[in-house]
């Protein structure tokens, strides 16, 4: 009888999730990831932003608002340059849902945004310095009340919900629900029922491309993605100015948030690969790049928490898939003390040479078996990393 | 006395450099004289940043520093700080391209290094580029982006500066994460920088050499 998922070590975890992904067609994504034997050649996949739709000959527009044409232009790519997998066809998203919740952590295109061009992120205090307490005591909590309304117009009604903790017992729990008779609240509900249909549209057409590639050979990379704490907080909470004072502001609060952050993100990563059925979690590196922070800041607020993240997930045999945007060759060195066999990365303008040597002393016979203490070295170039869309 | 808050500042001390500031002005000190120091810190800043010894939080930090500074100061300046410029430069991030923050770092060096940047902001039409350039004759010109799209914006805009006639009298610097020599070719500019530092260079090469 198969042991129970509790029961199993971290590598049978891992060896169960791949054994439930779509069965690779080629086995060396599997060597390249695990590292036990070298694979022949090495695997190539391409994060191709909106490349497929260029080469379609549609807009990024037509891709967020024309889902079939997104999945046709996508579906296209894929056979016609045959990876050895796909990202799926995600990154352009549903335009008309972003509208009908009127979010304005992106401009998009026809919406801030040419027809012709990409997405790009409105970054912002979303979050102020003086409310770090406020998401260090209850993420779920401030992000209803005073995240989502911010990021999204539509949510505002969400600032009049009751604390739901709140809702015990039976004297004065009706209390609770007296602000879904509100007319802002309900505007708000109207929304979400909309954004959820359109929603479920748009998963429509991209269930049916995966069902489609996956199927002819290529199969999906990641099963979702999940960040690094500081990414967590700069990206989208405080935003680069915010996040990089608060390093000598207030790093103690700094330090409490990512600290807060780090089973939230792993749970975050776990619970899609689960559900999916997949290994591998896609993790957008940002703002631990080259020149953004010093050698002290990084090893001080980016790696510690960052790596909680990915010891986490590979303890339940989730393959983390870091794409380190821009150029990481400073922090090659750092980042390598990772369990070896357990992680995938993009390292996009880094130093080719640099992190395959890292990947060589990794695999040479003297390290081959590991050992305590040993240093491990896992870098593996899977995919002539480009960043995504942002920054 | 002086040279306590040049250090504050250069060292990032906060909260000790604005009380230095405070205390200084309660003596009754010219305010000019105290701008003018912190104006010095933050020379140093830009020498450690381009030493690679700061990176960009400490640069961000210092112009935070500077900020808090020049609001106790200002007020009690009597006129507006003269410091003599060394030259005029039009700064933006051009159109479709809405990323601010390697612009921001190149127009902050080149502040400290003593120029007079105009700065257009980000997705700036290609005649606002054309208009500035006209109405302050600036000499330099600088134009940012982070996205592919912009190598094309950046071509339209100097195609625009050459159209005006203003060609001859501009040099024009490119930067941004994905530019290269090639890109420079593409767009038409006069030469492009890898960093901030290489920005400043520039600017100091054609407007004093």
């Amino acid at each position: 009888m198969a042991k129970e998922w509790a029961d199993m070590t971290p590598d049978e975890k891992q060896e169960a999730l791949i054994a439930r992904w779509m069965a690779p067609k080629d086995p060396q994504i599997k060597d390249a990831i695990q590292m036990k034997k070298l694979p022949d050649r090495v695997p190539v996949f391409v994060a191709p932003s909106f490349f497929p739709a260029y080469h379609a000959g549609i807009t990024p527009y037509d891709a967020m608002y024309d889902y079939e044409k997104c999945a046709k232009a996508f579906r296209d790519f894929v056979f016609e340059f045959a990876p050895d997998g796909n990202l799926g066809a995600y990154v352009p998203g549903p335009g008309k849902f972003f509208e009908i919740l009127d979010y304005k952590l992106y401009s998009w295109p026809g919406h801030g945004v040419a027809k012709e061009q990409s997405y790009q992120a409105n970054e912002g205090e979303y979050m102020t310095a003086d409310e770090y307490d406020a998401f260090i005591e209850d993420p779920s909590n401030y992000f209803t009340h005073s995240y989502l309304p911010r990021v999204f117009g539509k949510l505002d009604g969400f600032q009049m919900l009751p604390v739901l903790t709140g809702i015990v017992e039976i004297y004065g729990v009706a209390g609770n629900f007296i602000p879904f008779a509100l007319p802002p609240v309900q505007a708000t509900y109207q929304a979400l029922f909309e954004a959820g249909a359109e929603a479920l549209k748009w998963a429509g057409a991209m269930g049916g491309f995966n069902a489609e590639v996956i199927t002819a050979g290529f199969p999906l990379i990641a099963a979702g993605f999940t960040k690094a704490p500081f990414d967590f907080v700069g990206d989208t909470l405080r935003g680069t100015r915010g996040v990089m004072l608060d390093m000598y502001r207030c790093p103690d609060k700094l330090q409490e948030a990512m600290e807060r952050l780090v089973p939230i993100m792993i749970k975050m990563g776990v619970g899609t690969c689960m559900m999916n059925g997949h290994p591998i979690i896609f993790m957008p590196l940002h703002k631990g790049a080259d020149g953004f922070l010093s050698d002290e800041q990084f090893k001080k607020f980016y790696w510690p928490t960052f790596r909680k993240v990915m010891m986490g997930l590979i303890e339940e045999g989730v393959i983390p898939m870091p794409a380190a945007e821009g150029s990481w060759n400073t922090r090659l060195e750092v980042m390598s003390d990772l369990p070896k066999g357990k992680t995938m990365w993009m390292i996009d303008n880094s130093d080719i040479f640099k992190a395959k040597k890292r990947a060589i002393r990794f695999v040479s016979p003297g390290h081959a078996t590991g050992g305590e203490g040993l240093r491990q070295k896992t870098r593996r170039r899977m995919c002539p990393g480009r960043r995504l869309h942002r920054e | 006395m002086a040279g306590d808050l040049v250090n504050l500042l250069a060292d990032l001390k906060e909260q000790e450099a604005l009380k230095v500031v405070k205390d200084r002005l309660a003596k009754g000190e010219d305010a000019f004289k105290i701008l003018e120091d912190a104006r010095k810190g933050m020379e140093v800043v830009g020498k450690r940043f381009a030493e690679s010894r700061y990176f960009i939080p400490d640069l961000v930090y210092s112009g935070e520093i500077l900020k808090a500074v020049s609001e106790l100061v200002k007020p009690k300046l009597t006129k507006e700080a003269g410091t003599k410029k060394l030259g005029k430069v039009v700064f933006g991030t051009v159109a479709g391209d809405i990323h601010d923050i390697g612009k921001d770092i190149v127009v902050f060096m080149l502040d400290v290094n003593g120029f007079e940047v105009h700065d257009l902001g980000v997705d700036v039409p290609v005649q606002k580029f054309v208009d500035k350039i006209k109405e302050t004759g600036a000499p330099v010109v600088g134009l940012s982006g982070f996205l592919t799209l912009a190598f094309d914006s950046m071509k339209q805009t100097i195609e625009a500066i050459k159209g005006a006639g203003l060609r001859d009298k501009v040099k024009i610097m490119i930067g941004g994460g994905q530019i290269t020599e090639e890109v420079r070719k593409y767009t038409g500019a006069d030469a492009y920088g890898k960093d901030a530092m290489a920005g400043v260079s520039l600017a100091q090469k054609w407007i004093a050499g």
